[in-house]
């Protein structure tokens, strides 16, 4: 039983991870649904072994980890590769609208892994995120069970939000698979470059003026970026939708 | 091909593919746009802003000479 005094070490960590635990969440179920599963997996539970071992050999030192350099790097590689999924995921919207709904398009299955091996970007994307996002979460239990004095409530909260929000991710995963492929990818995108954006910032020293809830409106001001190209070249260039 | 290179050569490849893809240039504005808001904020010059506009305006160009090549 936790007492009264402790419940509350226990929300805020809780709360503070949930935050990390659905950008993880949303990374790991937006390429496994565009990219395809297997590959996506493997990588996630890569960065789960990856961060359990890190989390054991250093315990409490894991707030010694430099994470600023690891935001960059990961922020970086996630804004170049969601610029160009963003900018494929526009163009594509543009010339077929919402069209091939249930992945009937064929057009849509083009960013599918169809290879007989692993599909290494859909690994790194996933691997990616849940390092990071697993490190974040780590950071908070190390700072609020330090700071409570008490490591296993901390560790509870964090745990508790990270298996939530994996099994939001499982349970919502199905109804992800109905959206068109070309319309998934439109939203992936700007998921990443939003993230990416923020992330390598971040991880720069600079302070957002609204420190994590800037990510809601980077991706407002990433969707109208969207909305508005797709208008334009609709409005352009009505023979791309023919061509696509 | 020996394996060894030939494996090289692909994780050369897988690289060049994810970071810099079909439209170099973005690659390079996220990098020049990252260098430059590292040398504002070590001036105590407020440089959260300009990644945001970077990727609105390079989205742009790549959207524009994307629908030009189809």
């Amino acid at each position: 039983m936790i007492s009264t005094s402790l419940l509350p070490v226990l929300i805020t960590t809780f709360l503070a991870s949930a935050v990390e635990a659905t950008e993880m969440v949303t990374i790991v179920v937006g390429v496994g649904a565009t990219r395809g599963w297997r590959s996506t997996i493997i990588g996630a539970v890569s960065g789960f072994g990856v961060l359990a071992v890190t989390v054991v050999v250093l315990g409490a030192a894991l707030s010694q980890i430099p994470i600023g350099p690891l935001r960059l790097i990961v922020g970086f590689l996630l804004l170049v590769f969601g610029l160009q999924w963003f900018r494929k995921g526009i163009t594509r919207v543009a010339a077929r609208g919402l069209a091939g709904m249930a992945g009937e398009d064929p057009h849509d299955a083009a960013e599918q892994w169809t290879g007989p091996g692993m599909d290494w970007t859909a690994w790194v994307l996933a691997f990616k995120g849940v390092v990071l996002e697993g490190l974040e979460v780590a950071f908070i239990v190390v700072s609020f069970g330090a700071g409570a004095n008490n490591y296993g409530v901390a560790i509870i909260g964090g745990a508790a939000a990270i298996v939530i929000f994996l099994g939001i991710g499982f349970i919502v995963h199905r109804s992800v698979r109905r959206i068109p492929r070309s319309f998934l990818q439109l939203i992936v995108g700007t998921l990443l470059t939003s993230f990416g954006t923020f992330w390598s910032v971040e991880g720069l020293g600079v302070n957002w003026p609204a420190s994590d809830g800037t990510i809601v409106a980077l991706l407002i001001l990433n969707v109208a970026t969207a909305l508005t190209f797709i208008t334009v070249l609709r409005r352009r260039a009505p023979q791309i939708r023919a061509a696509a | 091909m020996p394996p060894i290179w030939s494996w090289i050569v692909a994780f050369g490849r897988f690289w060049y593919d994810f970071i810099i893809g079909d439209d170099w240039s973005v690659a390079v504005a996220v990098f020049i746009g990252l260098v430059v808001t590292g040398i504002l904020n070590a001036n105590r010059i407020v440089g959260w802003w300009l990644m945001p506009i970077i990727v609105v305006v390079m989205t742009g160009i790549s959207v524009q000479r994307a629908s030009a090549r189809r």
